[in-house]
């Protein structure tokens, strides 16, 4: 399966995505990220039961907070995902990067923001 | 414990639009097991208001700290260092803590990041309610355990007013009758009879009508 994605895309590996935490995706716009989506496993297969679903709930709050605060909540999304849907995989940064391409670079990145550049 | 709420960041960032450094001080008391001013949101607040004031290209320097207790001078007195080179401190504590900030630091300029709501418990995770009314005077063993002055929407002490219908206070169909609560756990414990006893009128001098209260232990007191 020699399938393509965009290649500025950065992988962050966590041991489940129940792991994740509000500060940790804050952080990750405010060190530049145009874009950031959490892949947890899909619904009904977490090794440790519901860490998929709270990481669901803990990326809405924080999209929540990017609205609130006018970044805005579309940079950020939650995907369910397998070790096994490669083709997910490649879909879902295709959504990801048209979206953040749509939107431009993150407002907080100056440099960026200069060159019109995006992703 | 005491139940606080987060304000909306926007109000935050509002009370501290000219200050170029701010300290955020979190509680590690209450608002830490309500989920309103721990660590955890104390740091996501400071996120919150840097990103703010870099989109408008407003920097926004922040220092986060999370105090053992912001109801307790020893505490407090743990911020001396960080508080000098700061424009204002924004406190994630119930109004107690904003008010010993203000009090120790009254240089400084001390901002509330939090509502606080009520005392009370949680139910679920997630899910805290108002249980108690600080009347200062408690008469939970006359009636099982449940608070009228707080749970009764009109505060009666003498049995449920016309709004109680099929166990539910008429405010809402989610909030019970505390009489109606009352008069179950009464009934079966067969202790019905303590309900018909005589009681005076209550001494809300107790309460808030007697001004600011205060609690006094000498024995417990350090020379």
């Amino acid at each position: 399966m020699r399938l393509q994605y965009a290649p500025n895309v950065r992988i962050v590996e966590m041991p489940c995505s129940g792991t994740i935490d509000h500060r940790v995706l804050l952080q990750t716009f405010e060190d530049g990220a145009d874009g950031v989506f959490v892949a947890g496993c899909m619904e009904g297969d977490c090794h440790f039961l519901k860490g998929n679903f709270r990481a669901k709930k803990r990326v809405h709050q924080v999209k929540k907070i990017l609205d609130e605060i006018g970044f805005g909540g579309d940079r950020l999304d939650f995907f369910n995902l397998s070790a096994a849907q490669g083709q997910r995989f490649a879909e879902i940064v295709k959504i990801m990067t048209d979206r953040v391409m749509e939107l431009g670079p993150n407002p907080l990145n100056k440099s960026a923001k200069k060159e019109g550049g995006a992703a | 414990m005491i139940i606080a709420q987060q304000k909306p960041v926007k109000d935050v960032a509002a009370m501290i639009s000219n200050c170029k450094k701010v300290l955020l001080v979190g509680c590690a008391g209450c608002v830490t097991v309500c989920l309103a001013g721990g660590e955890k949101e104390t740091e996501v607040m400071a996120s919150s208001l840097r990103i703010m004031r870099k989109m408008e290209d407003n920097p926004l320097e922040t220092v986060t700290y999370t105090a053992t207790r912001q109801c307790d001078p020893e505490y407090v007195d743990m911020l001396g260092n960080m508080v000098q080179d700061v424009d204002a401190i924004v406190s994630l504590a119930c109004g107690v803590g904003v008010q010993y900030l203000a009090e120790r630091f009254n240089d400084k300029w001390v901002v509330p990041a939090l509502d606080t709501k009520f005392i009370g418990g949680s139910t679920v995770h997630g899910n805290w309610e108002e249980k108690c009314g600080l009347c200062g005077d408690c008469i939970l063993h006359r009636t099982g355990g449940i608070c009228p002055i707080i749970r009764c929407s009109k505060s009666i002490l003498n049995g449920p007013c016309g709004g109680s219908q099929y166990g539910k206070c008429e405010i809402s169909k989610d909030v019970d009758c505390a009489w109606q609560l009352i008069y179950d756990r009464m009934s079966a414990l067969g202790k019905l009879d303590k309900l018909m006893e005589f009681q005076p009128p209550k001494d809300w001098s107790k309460s808030r009508d007697g001004g600011p209260r205060k609690a006094v232990r000498e024995d417990v007191m350090i020379d």
